[in-house]
């Protein structure tokens, strides 16, 4: 983004009195809200998209009153919370209870930073892109348990308490399947892993052998699992728990709750689109680099990341809940030995093809490979 | 002069020019950050208020570090320190302390030695920081990727191999250790 502002401050005679510093600081907070505003809104229709498929697979409508086919539904349910009184139970600890959404919500949302949405689209090109979305999503946790712990109400604490067992050993599973993209890709950059994808369908990272084949349904069902979704969503089972860590928020904290909710599900689905799906890539050889055929990416990327969202909605609304148990077996017994064999597996294959396949000589081999230098 | 009248027929917009100092301000800020709430966390009453006091710390050191340039340091600290320890530290205090813990300074004995301890420790780090001479990185540019030399290092058997292997030694002897705990009550 540097790179283009200077270019920006270059051309522009104006701009070359305003102290540089100045405007970097003015482009990150317009980036940063432009972000904060799309994820918002999509979240928003995420929330809209889960009504109507879940009115769809019981038989029944959903909301389509508000806006054509009920698309402002969201806009609606967010006046109603925001008019709605903002209780603080009298025994909850105060400072804890008003802080904990915030967290959340700054866990949810600052992971867009660092996504691609476009060749060149992204906020901050850092070199650990990928490692900054694992960290901080691991600050949710944080805020879940400040929410349960401060509310001081039995059915919060048993949510909050779940939640952490599970979030902290499904983000196992979810780092090491996301290692096996890492091991292929020679970095942790998204938007280079994304550019390594462009091309043909086969240049997926999904496509690119039998282990990466595993480790993205792996990433996935774990994102299912640290998003709390159906069917591992014991740390809010309505039908057991009330509402989980957020039962005694109420107005515009449970609407940030409700927000940081979908608005992690939206990130993860974009993850799993860049890492796996090829990102921009439309699955055959168009070159989307240019300054608006990149504009085609976003939209490309965009419709990947409904498609994951709308399994996600699929997935919640016809499998029954898990048993903790059952859960915990899972992760640990089951998809933590799942991904380390496909670690170790994708650095053999990658081994492999740099040796005895030729590497970048043959076709087969620099495929197989991925995009090891 | 005459670049100082240069200066002045330029249309600045009435902004004053903070780039050069911006760093500093940051790094200002970030060090009031860590340090402040490591403070709030030291004289919390309650045990979990200093849990979470310290939450804000670790997020205030992440950030020294990315502004040292050393972009994976800062976030594995963070997804360590708060997405880890601090959780589990959270937990325990979950399942036991239920309200405000007593950390025993009501007795005049104790005070004094926690008093004589803290002083001497100051005292050491006083002493070590001030004698270490510290390098000075000259140009703040664009940071460089440190991921690879990170992992070079840690396989190279004359660099970082040996303490790397020893630390993982250590921490399978902790998990053995917690799971026979467990297992043992588990039993009885």
């Amino acid at each position: 983004m540097q790179q283009w502002l200077d270019q920006l401050i270059a051309n522009n005679e104006w701009l070359q009195g305003v102290p540089a510093g100045f405007i970097y600081t003015i482009a990150i907070v317009v980036v940063c809200k432009v972000i904060l505003v799309y994820a918002s809104l999509l979240a928003g229709e995420v929330v809209w998209l889960e009504r109507r498929v879940a009115g769809r697979m019981q038989a029944r409508i959903g909301p389509n009153r508000v806006g054509p086919q009920g698309l402002l539904q969201f806009l609606a349910d967010g006046v109603k919370l925001l008019a709605k009184e903002d209780i603080i139970p009298a025994s909850a600890d105060r400072k804890i209870f008003l802080a904990a959404p915030v967290i959340v919500f700054v866990g949810a949302f600052a992971g867009f930073v660092v996504i691609p949405f476009g060749h060149g689209l992204v906020a901050a090109d850092m070199n650990v892109g990928l490692f900054v979305i694992l960290s901080l999503t691991s600050i949710e946790v944080v805020g879940i348990i400040m929410a349960g712990w401060a509310s001081n109400s039995k059915w919060a604490v048993l949510g909050a308490m779940r939640e952490v067992a599970q979030m902290i050993s499904y983000e196992m599973p979810l780092a090491i399947s996301a290692l096996v993209v890492v091991v292929l890709a020679g970095t942790l950059n998204l938007s280079d892993i994304a550019d390594q994808q462009q091309g043909w369908i086969w240049n997926w990272y999904v496509f690119r052998g039998p282990f990466a084949f595993a480790a993205f349904f792996i990433f996935f069902t774990a994102a299912l699992a640290s998003l709390k979704r159906a069917p591992f969503d014991l740390p809010e089972a309505e039908s057991e728990l009330v509402a989980g860590f957020h039962t005694e928020y109420t107005g515009f904290r449970f609407a940030v709750f409700f927000l940081a909710e979908y608005t992690a599900m939206i990130l993860f689905a974009m993850l799993t689109a860049v890492l796996f799906l090829g990102g921009w890539s439309p699955g055959f050889d168009v070159d989307l680099t240019g300054p608006w055929a990149r504009w085609i990416g976003v939209l490309i990327l965009f419709g990947k990341t409904v498609l994951l969202l709308f399994v996600m909605i699929w997935v919640r609304w016809t499998l029954p809940r898990f048993r903790i148990d059952r859960v915990m077996y899972l992760c640990y017994k089951v998809l933590l030995p799942l991904s380390i064999v496909c670690v170790v597996g994708m650095a053999v294959q990658v081994l492999v093809a740099m040796t005895v396949l030729g590497g970048e000589d043959s076709w087969f081999g620099s495929w197989l490979m991925g995009a090891r230098p | 002069m005459s670049a100082l009248l240069d200066h002045l027929q330029r249309p600045t917009l009435g902004i004053p020019d903070l780039t050069a100092v911006l760093p500093e301000i940051l790094f200002y800020g970030f060090a009031l950050v860590a340090v402040g709430s490591a403070m709030a966390a030291a004289m919390a009453p309650k045990i979990v208020h200093a849990a979470f006091g310290l939450m804000a710390t670790f997020f205030g050191v992440a950030a020294l570090y990315a502004m040292l340039g050393a972009d994976f340091v800062a976030f594995s600290q963070i997804i360590v320190y708060v997405g880890g320890i601090l959780v589990l530290l959270v937990f325990g205090v979950l399942l036991t302390a239920r309200t405000e813990a007593s950390l025993g300074l009501e007795k005049a004995t104790t005070k004094n030695f926690a008093i004589i301890a803290g002083g001497l420790l100051f005292a050491v780090l006083v002493f070590a920081i001030g004698g270490t001479t510290w390098p000075v990185a000259n140009a703040p540019g664009e940071p460089e990727p440190t991921t690879e030399a990170i992992g070079r290092a840690f396989l190279d058997p004359e660099g970082m191999l040996i303490p790397f292997e020893l630390a993982s030694v250590l921490l399978l002897a902790a998990l053995v250790g917690a799971a026979y705990l467990a297992r043992r009550r588990r039993d009885a």
